[in-house]
C-alpha cells in the first residue's frame, strides 16, 4: 500500500515496513523513528547502517547478532529501542521485518 | 469503557523442569516477548532452579528416558552416555539456529530486560543459597510475592 511520508510516497506492507529500500533516505528514516517515538541519535544511525549492510549481505538479523556487532550490547540495543528494539530498528532502515525467534 | 483491547503486557512464566528442550522453551518464549515488547519474568521453582544454579546450569541434558519425541527405547535411552550423546547432538543443531549456550542465554534475558526469580520454597528444599545461584539473578521470592510481581491488566501465566 501507499504512503505518505516526509513528502514522499513509499510502498509499504500492512504492519508499516517498506517493501521496496530504494524508496528508503534518511528523511523517511527519521520520519519513521518519529512514529515510533524516538529521536535518532549518531549511535542510533549506526546501527540503522550496520542493519541495512547486514541485509544487504542476506545475513540473518537476531538480538543476539546486534549484541555482537561491535555497535551496541543487547542493553544498549534495547536503550536506544525501548520497545521491541529489532522490529522498531529495521522498520526505521526501511528493511523486512527479521523472522528471528532470537 | 476501558482502553485495554486485550494485548498481553507481561508474560509471566514459570520453569519447574531442567531438561534443556524445557528450559530453551521457556527462555525463547521470555526473550521472544520482550523481543515483541512485552515485559517478561521468570520464576525458576523445583527441577527448574538448575537452570539458574550457577555450577549445574552449563550442563543440563536432554531427557532420553520418558521422552516418546525421541523416538528411541526407554531402554536404550537409559544406557550411560546416552543423554550426553542426545544432548551434544541437539546442542549443534542449536548453534547452526544461532540458539546461544544457557549462560549466554540467561545474560542475554537480563540484557532485555527479563527479571529471574528464585522459588524460595524450592531453595529450601534443595538447600540452596542465593550465592550458589546466577549472579544477575534477581532475587528470590515466594509464590505470594510472585503473584504480586504479576499484578496489572495484560498479563499472562505461562507453567513450564
Amino acid at each position: 500500500m501507499d504512503k505518505l511520508i516526509a513528502g514522499k510516497t513509499i510502498q509499504v506492507n500492512e504492519e508499516g515496513f517498506m517493501t521496496n529500500f530504494s524508496e528508503w533516505n534518511k528523511e523517511i528514516g527519521e520520519a519513521l523513528a518519529g512514529e515510533s517515538q524516538i529521536v535518532l541519535t549518531p549511535k542510533h544511525w549506526e546501527l540503522i547502517n550496520y542493519i541495512q549492510t547486514e541485509v544487504k549481505n542476506e545475513s540473518p538479523l537476531s538480538i543476539r547478532k546486534i549484541g555482537k556487532s561491535g555497535v551496541v550490547d543487547i542493553k544498549e540495543f534495547y536503550a536506544l529501542f525501548p520497545n521491541a528494539p529489532l522490529k522498531t530498528a529495521t522498520k526505521i532502515a526501511g528493511v523486512p521485518k527479521p523472522a528471528s525467534c532470537i | 469503557m476501558s482502553e485495554y483491547n486485550g494485548e498481553i503486557r507481561k508474560m509471566m512464566i514459570i520453569l519447574s523442569k531442567a531438561s534443556i528442550e524445557n528450559v530453551y522453551a521457556a527462555f525463547v518464549l521470555a526473550n521472544g516477548a520482550r523481543m515483541e515488547g512485552i515485559e517478561a519474568e521468570m520464576f525458576f521453582t523445583f527441577f527448574g532452579l538448575e537452570a539458574v544454579h550457577n555450577k549445574k546450569l552449563d550442563h543440563l541434558h536432554v531427557a532420553t528416558v520418558g521422552n516418546p519425541a525421541m523416538h528411541m527405547p526407554t531402554m536404550l535411552g537409559g544406557l550411560p552416555g546416552m543423554e550426553a550423546l542426545a544432548t551434544s547432538m541437539m546442542k549443534k543443531e542449536m548453534e547452526k539456529l544461532d540458539m546461544p549456550e544457557v549462560r549466554e542465554f540467561l545474560e542475554i534475558l537480563k540484557a532485555s530486560g527479563v527479571k529471574l526469580w528464585a522459588c524460595k520454597l524450592a531453595m529450601e528444599m534443595f538447600h540452596y543459597e542465593k550465592t550458589d545461584m546466577f549472579p544477575d539473578l534477581d532475587g528470590v521470592l515466594t509464590v505470594g510475592d510472585f503473584y504480586n510481581q504479576s499484578n496489572g491488566i495484560g498479563t499472562h501465566m505461562l507453567f513450564i
